[in-house]
């Protein structure tokens, strides 16, 4: 499979894009900020009711690469993703994208720095009542002034980039899971954005979806110069195009690195995580009373 | 102790959804300007909302104008009024069977549609997806629903009405030979359109706003998953019907009463 070519005519077209100044946005919205941290979380706590999911949370996501979010289910790895994305409110703590503090921004700041961040869903959440082109069409109707003719080229070329060209005209349930999420990540880079966010890409594909998923993201990233954040718990396809990766547990960052050094990293935790063994710091035993007074009702 | 603590929660609940919900009432108002640019959102939630439930009220209504006339007509005779059933079926109807039957209707068959849809939008992240596109679901999804809603109910009671009508003349002229000219004299001489007609209107558009209000609300905050959808789509029926019922004393007594 090719894909480097239309990925590349992507990248062409969203410079091009860009220097055609189509958003209209706001000049400081367009300036790029001098660091190399596209996004900054410090001291991050968010609490489900009595419960904290992150407890002075620390990251750095650097410009340019693919970083990867990584940790056992029920860690909150989505939730940082929806943190990030300004769906949730932190209890304590800043996050800041692009020098721009999420949290502090007004409704149609938020929206407009939205425009420059590509999600891509664990189910997809393509809109059902929408073809495949209608869905990669949305974003651009609806925050752009582009003629009809300007958007279904567009809407072809994400669509190619993704192999899904001759897919344009099926509906949503006629897809199977992983052509879902390939639309949807048509449908993430239809506006050209600074970065994406992969939520899951992985979960339940079969080896050829995930082997097509793992390099279109590689890809994807490098030829349209994006940042991307996958967050996931598949290691070997995650670390195998990360560039730099964090295992959170506990609400904390446990380790951060490159690929390889998390890969032989001497942390018995991060160990046990990424060699998958059942039982270490994690146990394999939930907490539990003693099985022999479990068994006989406490009665010895 | 513990029961004044379980009833406080309660209470406090209560009042923060009535407050998420009047929240959504205003967003959903000022989503009504998008309208104006983009008339098709509401074109296409009309058909589905308004359109499609023609057919169950025509047929209610047509039903309902029948046993009105059959009542009626069993009823007026014992006492030689059977003149008065012209005037009999349409006031009810206008007044009140016509609005408060069609928001009923319309809760069961539209409401609890509106509900399920946006709830399995909800469970299904679309509406997530919407956000993180820099689409507001407010305004984009929720709005014209609410709007089409508000349209259709008055629409669909007049429907209702007209049609209780020409079920109660089949009836009472057709089949038990009522006096066509008395029928007809009776309803245009005794109904007052500022009265009996505006009162009906008013009436529907209040039972409109409530049950589509409901119904998008009930949607949007539900658990999303499949149980919290089913209990979100039994809700909506449940309390729009209730809220129709109280409502329907309510206004009957604002604008009957002396």
């Amino acid at each position: 499979m090719t894909l480097s070519r239309p990925l590349r005519r992507i990248a062409r077209l969203a410079t091009w894009r860009r220097n055609a100044d189509l958003f209209l946005l706001p000049m400081d919205n367009q300036q790029a900020t001098a660091d190399d941290v596209l996004v900054k979380i410090r001291g991050l706590r968010f609490m489900r009711g009595q419960r904290a999911i992150f407890d002075g949370l620390d990251i750095d996501i650097p410009r340019g690469g693919v970083t990867a979010i990584m940790g056992p289910s029920g860690t909150g790895k989505t939730t940082l993703l929806k943190l990030i994305g300004g769906q949730l409110r932190p209890d304590a703590g800043t996050i800041e994208v692009d020098g721009q503090d999420v949290h502090a921004l007004s409704t149609d700041h938020l929206y407009q720095l939205r425009m420059r961040m590509g999600m891509l869903f664990q189910s997809g959440a393509l809109l059902t009542d929408m073809s495949v082109f209608e869905n990669v069409a949305f974003p651009l109707r609806e925050h752009t002034k582009l003629s009809e003719s300007m958007i279904r080229k567009l809407v072809l070329l994400k669509l190619e980039a993704v192999g899904l060209r001759g897919a344009h005209s099926l509906m949503p349930s006629e897809l199977s899971g992983g052509m879902a999420r390939r639309v949807a990540l048509a449908r993430a880079i239809a506006l050209d954005p600074m970065m994406i966010m992969y939520d899951e890409p992985f979960t339940g594909q079969d080896p050829i979806s995930m082997g097509v998923l793992v390099k279109l993201i590689r890809e994807l990233n490098d030829a349209a110069r994006i940042s991307s954040i996958v967050v996931s718990h598949d290691v070997a396809e995650t670390l195998s195009i990360a560039d730099h990766a964090y295992v959170i547990s506990g609400g904390k960052v446990v380790e951060g690195g490159t690929a390889e050094q998390l890969q032989h990293s001497g942390g018995a935790w991060t160990r046990q995580f990424v060699q998958g063994l059942p039982d270490g710091p994690v146990p394999f035993h939930f907490p539990a009373p003693d099985l022999r007074e479990d068994l006989t009702g406490g009665a010895s | 102790m513990r029961l004044f603590a379980d009833l406080g929660a309660w209470v406090l609940n209560a009042l923060h959804r009535l407050g998420r919900a009047h929240l959504l009432l205003l967003s959903m108002l000022r989503g009504f300007v998008d309208m104006l640019y983009r008339p098709r959102l509401l074109l296409d939630q009309l058909f589905s909302v308004g359109v499609l439930t023609i057919l169950i009220v025509t047929v209610a209504g047509l039903f309902v104008g029948m046993v009105l006339g059959l009542q009626g007509y069993y009823i007026l005779s014992r006492f030689g009024g059977e003149t008065a059933l012209g005037l009999m079926v349409a006031a009810s109807l206008v007044r009140e069977l016509g609005p408060v039957l069609t928001a009923l209707l319309f809760a069961g068959r539209a409401g609890s549609a509106l509900t399920a849809e946006i709830g399995l939008m909800k469970a299904t992240e679309q509406l997530s997806g919407l956000e993180m596109m820099a689409v507001n679901p407010q305004y984009r999804v929720l709005a014209p629903r609410f709007l089409a809603g508000l349209i259709s109910v008055p629409l669909l009671a007049a429907i209702f009405s007209v049609l209780g009508v020409a079920g109660g003349w089949v009836v009472g002229g057709g089949m038990l030979g009522v006096d066509e000219a008395a029928f007809w004299n009776g309803m245009q001489d005794g109904i007052d359109f500022e009265d009996d007609v505006i009162n009906g209107v008013i009436k529907s558009l209040v039972f409109g706003l409530v049950c589509t209000w409901i119904a998008i609300f009930q949607g949007y905050d539900c658990v999303p998953t499949s149980e919290g959808v089913s209990r979100a789509t039994t809700r909506t029926v449940v309390h729009s019907s209730l809220a129709v019922l109280g409502l329907d004393f309510v206004l009957t007594a604002l604008m009957f009463g002396e």
